[in-house]
């Protein structure tokens, strides 16, 4: 059987709006990832070590605090720090994010940046094919 | 009656049948947004059950489905209320004067992150956050700024803060102190809401029941010394953004309500002192009847609660007066000018059911904190409701509708079954029964799977949200962006040092003291609080000392 792709839904800092990433955690799970959440007000540090420490392939921020611009390149350092490696992963941020700032975001090694209404759907699939796609590129 | 129900039979058969054959329908069946399947028609045998003396009556009248003020609009006006907050308190109190030039009527104040939280701008945690989503706050100096020419005895001001509530109470004392206007004249509200936090608005700091105890020291000291100010907005707004159903939200929050009156009368409050100082906070979102509905029967269900069952004898204290804002979860980021026009669906549902004031969202927050720009039109769509439609002019003017009457009696009735199972938990006592819920994580279930299911009918196309999964576009973001400068932090942990290196120290250090021992002591946290504010304590080193003691939370969880 074929490995499960595992994705770390994470919150980082002190917002507590956890509906899309529950949510979002629901679905993958039903779309048959292996899903890991974080809870509530993880710092950069936690959400990294859990990244690491679970091996997941996919690690998904969610933010409805404005702190994005701050808070995501921490976690991707972090994630360095600790033994990962970002290249290998699909890193991808949800929440409200002003279109300026998800160019920042890309910049600074997101993958993607997923703003309110994204159909989940449309998630999954990318995973699916980003993934894979970035792994290969990686190696060539 | 009889003839009524032939004349319906008739017309089934005869009309509709027919039709429905040659016609058909867009759906097999019809729901509100809550899940309440509707029918085609309502007719007087839909509400027969009900009384008009008794379940519907007058405005200003037992049991107030109507209105709690016998004229509502046509004497005033709901208050405009838009949240707001941003930066510095510099900035803040600069789009303050803004709006209240534009004519918005009262304040209601966003927090950032580490104020909500009660954390300093100088702790690591709040690092990036700093007057990101609301204005920074760390000491009385900030407020002080904040309130620099907005006269306390002309406007009242509503404060989004929930553990750190009382310190913000304590401030804005301190704040009319200087102005030299007395506590007994201050008018706003502080959110307070504790419990609503477990279940849906997660900013959670002591565990449930320290949580409450500092509540009810609130309303205890607050019945005392600010009578006009409201010392709780028992809230459903969050509830519903977290993804409830209406009549969960409904029923939640009246839950949440009965929970605080039964922690203050266990402490001995008199019931007709604190009432008139609890206020409710509810959301409107886009099924226009169903919140309509919800609107008229929270006030019924409130006025039947405080009067039957815990005994309230002046008719004042079976009001349930209410803030509303629109549903910030029903904004789009596609096609942002859409929200105005769900917006003022919105606005409209809370103003056809009564509400006290209102907070109508920009179109542009699916994107950012609003610009000026797009608050201006949220402002302007109460404005346009209140000037131009006629709507004000007529107390509750669905009233006598089949449908409306029948959905306000559905939804009482659905929301007292969710109340009494919640007292069947707490084994007759509902303080008892909603601590038990958010022990065992009811409540969290609840919404969680009430949202699951709304997006599963979103990704499956069953549910349409006009220009994300139907009618959509390729299009280019082109509304101006709030920026929130990024030396705010900066600045503000500056100003936060300065404050510290320049106040007495010892008298801190003396308030903070009693404080710990009032804590310890199972004593009225309030006064040490007063006195720790105005000694220039900071709102992370006041919450430092309740943590201590009280200890801290880390919610379960739950997905």
């Amino acid at each position: 059987m074929e490995k499960k792709i595992r994705v770390l839904v994470a919150k980082v800092g002190l917002d507590g709006h956890d509906r899309g990433a529950k949510v979002l955690a629901r679905f993958l799970r039903d779309s048959g990832f292996e899903v890991i959440y974080t809870g509530l007000h993880r710092t950069p540090q936690e959400v990294a070590m859990a990244a690491v420490d679970e091996d997941v392939d996919v690690v998904g921020i969610s933010l409805h605090s404005g702190a994005h611009l701050a808070l995501v390149p921490k976690v991707i350092n972090y994630i360095r720090e600790y033994g990962g490696n970002p290249d290998e992963m699909l890193v991808l941020v949800g929440g409200v994010i002003p279109t300026d700032d998800i160019v920042e975001l890309k910049k600074m090694g997101v993958d993607e940046v997923f703003i309110p209404g994204t159909p989940i759907s449309e998630i999954v699939e990318f995973i699916k094919i980003k993934l894979p796609e970035k792994r290969k590129k990686n190696e060539s | 009656m009889t003839r009524i129900d032939e004349k319906r039979r008739e017309w089934e058969e005869k009309c509709l049948k027919p039709w429905l054959q040659k016609a058909g329908q867009r759906e097999e069946r019809f729901e509100t947004l809550s899940g309440i399947k509707v029918k085609t028609v309502y007719d007087p045998l839909d509400i027969e059950h009900l009384d008009f003396v008794k379940d519907i009556g007058y405005p200003g009248e037992y049991p107030f489905t109507r209105g709690v003020y016998p004229n509502m609009y046509r004497g005033r006006l709901w208050t405009m209320r838009q949240f707001s907050g941003f930066g510095t308190a510099e900035d803040t109190n600069r789009r303050w004067k803004m709006l209240l030039e534009e004519g918005e009527t009262g304040l209601s104040t966003a927090f950032d992150f580490p104020t909500l939280m009660g954390v300093d701008s100088d702790d690591p945690l709040a690092d990036g956050e700093v007057g990101k989503v609301g204005v920074a706050i760390d000491t009385l100096k900030d407020f002080e700024i904040l309130f620099d020419g907005i006269p306390l005895d002309k406007v009242s001001t509503s404060f989004t803060i929930n553990p750190p509530a009382g310190i913000i109470l304590a401030m804005y004392v301190a704040i009319a102190e200087k102005q030299g206007v007395s506590k007994e004249k201050i008018r706003g509200t502080i959110q307070n809401d504790m419990l609503k936090e477990f279940h849906a608005q997660n900013t959670l700091v002591l565990p449930p029941e320290p949580s409450l105890k500092v509540v009810v020291d609130i309303f205890e000291w607050g019945a005392e010394h600010v009578p006009k100010f409201n010392l709780i907005s028992i809230s459903g707004y969050h509830i519903r953004e977290a993804g409830s159903t209406a009549v969960q939200e409904l029923a939640f929050t009246i839950a949440d309500g009965m929970a605080y009156v039964e922690a203050a009368m266990e402490r001995g409050i008199d019931i007709d002192k604190l009432a008139p100082q609890l206020s409710f906070f509810f959301n409107s979102h886009n099924d226009f009847f169903e919140e309509i509905a919800k609107f008229r029967a929270a006030r019924r269900m409130w006025a039947k609660i405080m009067r039957d069952e815990y005994g309230a004898k002046d008719p004042r204290s079976w009001w349930l007066k209410f803030h509303t804002q629109t549903a910030g979860c029903s904004l789009t980021a596609q096609q942002p000018l859409n929200n105005v026009v769900r917006t003022t669906i919105q606005a409209m549902a809370a103003v056809l059911g009564g509400t006290q004031s209102l907070h109508t969202n920009s179109f542009d927050e699916a994107w950012a904190l609003p610009s000026d720009e797009a608050v201006r039109v949220a402002l302007r769509t109460q404005q346009i409701i209140a000037y131009e439609s006629g709507i004000p002019n007529v107390v509750d003017p669905l009233a006598g509708s089949y449908y409306v009457e029948w959905l306000t009696d559905k939804m009482e009735k659905l929301a007292w079954k969710y109340i009494e199972d919640i007292r069947k938990m707490g084994d007759g006592s509902m303080l008892r029964g909603v601590l038990k819920g958010i022990e065992n994580g009811f409540f969290v279930r609840e919404i969680s799977d009430a949202a699951a299911r709304y997006q599963r009918e979103i990704e499956e196309g069953k549910r349409i949200v006009v220009g994300v999964n139907k009618f959509t576009i390729e299009e280019e973001l082109k509304i101006p962006i709030l920026k929130v400068d990024p030396e705010v932090q900066r600045r503000q942990i500056e100003r936060l040092k300065k404050v510290k290196a320049e106040r007495d120290n010892e008298a801190v250090k003396e308030a903070l003291e009693w404080l710990r021992s009032a804590a310890e002591n199972d004593e009225n946290v309030m006064p040490p609080i007063m006195e720790a504010v105005k000694s220039y304590a900071t709102i992370g080193e006041i919450m430092g000392v309740l943590k201590e003691v009280y200890g801290t939370y880390k919610k379960p969880i739950i997905i």
